[in-house]
């Protein structure tokens, strides 16, 4: 395997580890962690729910957007600072360049999820609960949540290789918006007694990734276990769908003059 | 027969203008022509000639509408191309977050070198470009001209034997003018083949093997400086000065002030009608010189010439 994507992604995370408004967005998960334990202080004997949601929904929101804000500039900003043109013309495949930026972002938030993970481990010790096996699908609810930036990270880059950063985000957020809610949009269409808007919710069910069953986090606060089928099945969703993602967004800028 | 270090046979690009009734408009037009192994090849045009095109085209940046090219007997649609190449754009633009150091490291990755290779090279070729001492200094900090050397540098950090530069004396002061224009040299001493655009004809009179010469996206002709300049001498170049402040002579109208002296050019046959009035007239006469066309001389008649052709054309549009 080339090894010219991991050196990519190095740099768009060395980059995005030096971007100042990564940090802030860290802090403001910390801070929004720090609140749970306020909040937990005051909800007497249901502190670890409270704690975990908070804690799971923080790290999913500020993930989420740093997934879609930088995820759509990640080649635009390269064409339009024209730093691509030195780069494309070294022997780099355009698809290889792709990957490269991806992996870049997915690292970050990778790194960044660990550290905010640790913020929550941090709060739910800080609360002085003793730690009970079931705590233990936290980490399967914030794989579900990695899961989750992969995917609309993947979709940001796609937007990203034609259309500005504001449509991008607009997109991507429209397709995020849309998948949570798939399922239902899919019962609606079935309930309608249209044949075309059936046939249309049922599209976008099948097309719009389907982020409803990513949200583990409600039962996970509840200690409820994860069944072993769901991660299984959402990991080849995910990996399936990127695929797919990136290679219609390589067949996109494969063939993109630069300006 | 040696492979042609470039090949570019027809090659044209349209673009798209206009927002609701899309147009194409030609940047490039049918472009022919070879270099040779080893040649330093100065492409020649004003702004809006065709010349940054074309290099986009040949470095894999843009696609052609029509024709072809090859590098090293490669296609320009053959990613391997890309191992054989170095490429400045017209004004570079690079990670502002990295160091000289870490951009030219990061570059060097993409030719498998080792880490101890990899630093070996990014200290040399720092050196070469003169930015030794700012090695450490993050990018956003550095001046246009500091920019062009990273740029070169990185260009040729990997030793490429076809080296395509987009206007490479740009930005830079006259010292640094003069160290790329080394750096041009010693590629050619190297044996690498050196592509670069400019709009600077001293440094093309200087440097290239062979020009060629784009206006309005056609090429207006290839050839060795000297081809472009006649042998034939079109006149005489006179530099006087009148003592003790002596008016200019009504005869002499035509002479061009410097400062305290006068240039006179004259056709040959009136040299020394010329120079027996100056003589009347007790001026000083302090050079004479033959006058010969330039490669300026020619660049300006074939600009001309095509922006005169595009004027008519758009007048019979109307």
């Amino acid at each position: 395997m080339s090894a010219m994507p991991g050196i990519v992604a190095i740099n768009t995370f060395r980059e995005a580890v030096r971007d100042r408004v990564l940090y802030n967005l860290v802090l403001f998960a910390l801070m929004m962690i720090g609140a749970a334990i306020l909040v937990g202080q005051i909800s007497l004997g249901i502190e670890r729910l409270v704690i975990i949601n908070l804690g799971l929904s923080a790290i999913s929101i500020f993930g989420l957007l740093m997934a879609v804000f930088i995820g759509v500039g990640l080649v635009y900003k390269e064409m339009e600072k024209r730093t691509l043109y030195t780069l494309l013309a070294k022997p780099i495949r355009r698809s290889e360049f792709l990957v490269g930026k991806y992996g870049g972002l997915l690292l970050t938030l990778v790194v960044n999820t660990a550290f905010m993970t640790l913020g929550l481990v941090a709060a739910l010790y800080y609360v002085g609960r003793p730690f009970v096996s079931a705590d233990a699908w936290i980490f399967v609810a914030i794989y579900f949540i990695v899961l989750e930036f992969a995917l609309v990270t993947a979709i940001a880059l796609f937007f990203s290789c034609f259309s500005s950063p504001m449509l991008s985000a607009l997109f991507t957020l429209g397709i995020y918006v849309t998948g949570v809610f798939g399922t239902d949009i899919r019962d609606f269409g079935e309930f309608t007694k249209s044949p075309v808007l059936k046939v249309a919710t049922r599209s976008l069910y099948y097309v719009i990734p389907n982020f409803h069953n990513f949200n583990v986090i409600g039962a996970v606060a509840h200690g409820e276990a994860i069944p072993v089928s769901l991660i299984w099945q959402n990991s080849l969703y995910a990996i399936l769908y990127v695929t797919l993602v990136l290679v219609a967004a390589s067949a996109v800028f494969s063939r993109r003059n630069m300006k | 027969m040696s492979t042609p270090a470039i090949e570019i046979v027809g090659l044209t690009k349209d673009y798209p203008v206009g927002f609701w009734r899309k147009r194409m408009r030609r940047s490039l037009d049918n472009l022919t022509l070879q270099v040779e192994d080893g040649e330093v090849f100065g492409f020649l045009g004003p702004n809006g000639a065709g010349k940054t095109t074309t290099l986009k085209l040949l470095t894999g940046l843009i696609f052609p509408t029509a024709g072809t090219a090859r590098v090293r007997g490669r296609s320009i649609d053959d990613f391997r191309m890309h191992r054989d190449i170095g490429y400045l754009p017209e004004q570079p633009y690079f990670y502002d977050y990295l160091t000289a150091r870490e951009l030219l490291d990061y570059y060097a990755r993409f030719s498998n070198y080792s880490a101890v290779e990899r630093r070996e090279r990014v200290d040399r070729f720092l050196g070469l470009v003169g930015l030794a001492s700012a090695a450490n200094v993050q990018l956003r900090k550095f001046s246009k001209g500091m920019l062009q050397r990273a740029g070169i540098a990185q260009a040729i950090l990997h030793d490429p034997p076809v080296v395509f530069l987009d206007e490479p004396m740009s930005g830079l002061d006259p010292i640094g003018r003069r160290e790329v224009r080394d750096i041009i040299l010693d590629l050619k001493r190297q044996g690498r083949t050196v592509f670069f655009s400019t709009h600077i004809l001293s440094d093309a009179e200087m440097l290239c093997d062979r020009v060629a010469v784009l206006a309005g996206g056609k090429l207006q002709g290839v050839g060795a400086p000297g081809d472009f300049v006649s042998p034939e001498v079109s006149g005489m170049e006179i530099l006087f000065e009148m003592r003790d402040g002596r008016p200019l002579p009504s005869v002499l109208t035509r002479a061009v002030s410097i400062g305290t002296r006068y240039r006179l050019e004259v056709p040959d046959a009136e040299l020394y009608c010329t120079v027996d009035r100056l003589r009347e007239c007790e001026a000083r006469i302090l050079s004479i010189a033959p006058v010969r066309p330039t490669l300026e001389d020619y660049f300006i008649r074939v600009v001309g010439q095509e922006r005169t052709a595009v004027h008519a054309l758009e007048g019979m549009a109307r």
